[in-house]
């Protein structure tokens, strides 16, 4: 069965979805700024800085590199560590 | 289209929700053993949830003409007290021969610790000794990639492993090359907030082919959404994509999967069913 669905470019498809979410990390930094106990010191202010900052390389894994910034290091030696 | 949820908690469910995934066409899915959301005291615990996931669940979904499937173990977020973890291990292989069990699972990593990292390998062990397959819960947000890779090297490290009985879940951009790569099968848990959204999931599909990916629902208590599969069919038909490419993902490679469990008794819909709609 062919899909019924109109055929659509990804930008068609996205463009709407995309400037509603940059909406919403626009206005949730607004807030986080707004409030009274905001420090720029907390380093999950820094990740956030730094993930927005790498949705601007030019090459299609921004994905995976957005949650590799989130994520801890893996250590190859962790088993010798811990004695398992 | 029919499909099947391979990772959902119906025990924590109503069963409204069974009438819903009948009706969006889930015609089987699988439960694996998880956290309650508290720690169970005493192995007796498990043995209560246990008979609970073996009899009383798989018969409320046959009200619905849905059939269930189980893993057992203790989970990742109750190894820290490893006595117990191991108590419940030994409790195990009581349950491995009843109708609709498909293996240890969920088993793996929460936080990475060292007694979750021995929990691990004596499931493992129990599981390649009773001969089952495995299913695996890979850990949330920022361990995630540090858990996933200390999995993999688990597991690659033991050469009694077949890897194409081995689902290693919950994977994201970041974890699911490894697990394919390594020749292990690679489950994306659609969920509304933490890992995957349907969008994304069909981005991986689309990226690196339909070949040992599942998709699932993971429903639970938290927030989640059992209907999440039938989401990625939306997706992947608003995309463009074939209905043949849609049903190998979601019906064809979980039978594929569970096919090699001998407690996969399956009955699939009527061949014309299941092309009817293609």
């Amino acid at each position: 069965m062919a899909s019924n669905f109109p055929p659509t470019t990804p930008l068609e498809r996205e463009y709407l979805p995309v400037r509603a979410k940059i909406l919403e990390i626009a206005s949730a930094l607004d807030r986080i700024q707004r409030s009274a106990d905001h420090t720029e010191d907390d380093p999950r202010w820094d990740q956030l800085q730094a993930g927005i900052n790498l949705l601007f390389a030019d090459q299609p894994q921004r994905a995976e590199h957005v949650q590799l910034m989130f994520s801890r290091p893996y250590d190859p030696q962790w088993r010798q560590q811990f004695d398992v | 289209m029919y499909y099947l949820d391979p990772h959902i908690h119906m025990v924590s469910r109503t069963t409204d929700d069974y009438e819903t995934l009948a009706k969006m066409g889930c015609i089987a899915l699988s439960e694996p053993a998880f956290w309650a959301g508290y720690d169970r005291g005493s192995v007796d615990g498990f043995r209560d949830y246990f008979e609970q996931l073996t009899s009383f669940e798989a018969q409320r979904a046959a009200q619905y003409g849905i059939q269930h499937y189980t893993w057992l173990c203790i989970n990742a977020k109750e190894a820290e007290n490893v006595d117990l973890s191991r108590e419940v291990i030994a409790m195990i292989p009581e349950f491995l021969d009843r109708p609709g069990v498909l293996g240890i699972g969920e088993i793996g990593l929460n936080k990475n610790t060292r007694n979750e990292a021995t929990v691990f390998l004596e499931h493992v062990d129990l599981a390649m000794k009773t001969d089952e397959q495995i299913l695996i819960h890979t850990p949330h947000l920022e361990d995630k990639f540090q858990g996933t890779r200390m999995i993999l090297d688990m597991l690659t490290d033991d050469g009694r492993i077949d890897r194409s009985r081995v689902l290693i879940d919950h994977v994201e951009e970041h974890t699911v090359r490894p697990v394919l790569e390594a020749g292990f099968w690679a489950g994306m848990t659609l969920y509304p907030v933490s890992k995957c959204t349907p969008a994304r999931a069909v981005d991986i599909v689309e990226m690196y082919g339909p070949e040992r990916l599942l998709v699932n629902s993971a429903g639970d208590w938290g927030p989640s959404k059992p209907t999440a599969v039938p989401d990625f069919i939306m997706e992947m038909r608003r995309r463009g994509h074939a209905e043949t490419l849609i049903r190998q993902v979601v019906y064809e490679n979980p039978v594929e999967f569970f096919s090699q469990s001998r407690g996969f008794v399956f009955s699939p819909p009527e061949v014309g069913e299941l092309s009817a709609l293609d």
